[in-house]
């Protein structure tokens, strides 16, 4: 008796850590970003090229070493979204503007499926309520898909 | 009242030139680093003392530039342990440069995953060098000569890798036959 209680603990102990690890990962899953959240590097292109278009917030969430090599013309640093301390300058950074502010995330730091920034960022400005967001199609990496293309980038801080 | 407005149009001109070289300045080439020595550099290592690449010319580097969020870079770790531990005997070292913007975590990563090759933390600076590092994972493989031979973006079979670097310890001038 006293040995299934503990089996009992035990598949309960093992089922949590499953359930905390699936999460975690599902969390970090930019594939399960909806299509419809998704715009592509030319589609953006085209946005910031244009007079009339309204021009959205572009925010990087990736890494800081990525971002100073190069990043999207005008776009803004914040940190790592898969980072706690990321996802609150994150949300210190929108917490003031219009929930139907414009806004495009972007990270490139990895092939798409294995990103670990653009989902967390994405959910976060979804759970506070902004209904305008996209999530930038990067498929390989920022150098492949955006500096590549010939696409208009700088760089530093 | 003229004079004024041509200076201040000239002085446009000169600013949106500017942004147009600066602009066109970054973008990548489509030149690769193949064929030509490979950028030398000194960087901390976990240790804190300097590498400087230099000091390994007359062996075949594999520089893999990594970070610790990268899965797949994450991945080819435990394979790389594998070939410098095989080839390391016969002039194989493999380098790694974390891209991580922390050196915390590489150092646990290290530890944890065994790394028997040296890690040095990379900067921006140093992706700039070797062309753009952006998005991971990249690898060079340099010959005794120095010279780049190949470049690998992303995720790489190991057997390709190891392929090369058979090739490039095999060839004395490191030209791999060619």
């Amino acid at each position: 008796m006293n040995i299934n209680f503990k089996n009992g603990k035990m598949v309960l102990a093992v089922g949590a850590v499953l359930v905390v690890s699936v999460s975690t990962i599902l969390a970090q899953q930019a594939s399960l970003i909806p299509d419809a959240r998704l715009i592509k590097p030319e589609e953006l292109v085209k946005v910031l090229q244009s007079s009339k278009s309204e021009k959205p917030l572009l925010i990087q969430v990736g890494f800081h070493v990525l971002y100073a090599q190069a990043h999207i013309r005008g776009s803004e640093y914040i940190g790592p979204a898969s980072s706690e301390s990321g996802l609150q300058q994150l949300r210190k950074r929108v917490e003031s503007l219009p929930r139907s502010k414009n806004i495009v995330i972007y990270c490139g730091c990895c092939p798409w499926s294995h990103c670990p920034n653009v989902k967390p960022a994405h959910d976060a400005l979804q759970a506070m309520g902004f209904t305008n967001v996209k999530v930038l199609y990067i498929a390989n990496n920022f150098g492949t898909d955006w500096v590549d293309k010939g696409y208009p980038v700088t760089k530093g801080d | 009242m003229n004079q004024k407005k041509l200076l201040i149009g000239i002085a446009a001109i000169a600013v949106a030139f500017g942004v147009f070289l600066l602009e066109h300045s970054l973008r990548r080439r489509p030149t690769s680093l193949q064929g030509t020595l490979a950028p030398d550099f000194s960087l901390p290592q976990l240790t804190g003392e300097r590498l400087e690449l230099s000091a390994y010319r007359g062996k075949v580097v594999l520089l893999d530039f990594w970070a610790t969020w990268c899965d797949p870079c994450r991945e080819e770790i435990p394979r790389f342990v594998d070939l410098q531990n095989e080839y390391g005997s016969q002039g194989l070292q493999i380098i790694g440069v974390s891209m991580d913007d922390e050196p915390g975590p590489v150092r646990d990563f290290s530890q944890r995953f065994k790394m028997n090759y040296p890690v040095v933390i990379g900067n921006a600076r140093i992706g700039e060098v070797y062309g753009g590092v952006l998005g991971l994972p990249i690898a060079f493989l340099i010959g005794r000569d120095g010279r780049i031979y190949a470049k690998h973006i992303g995720a790489t079979d190991i057997s390709v890798f190891e392929g090369e670097i058979v090739n490039l310890l095999r060839s004395k001038s490191s030209q791999l036959g060619r």
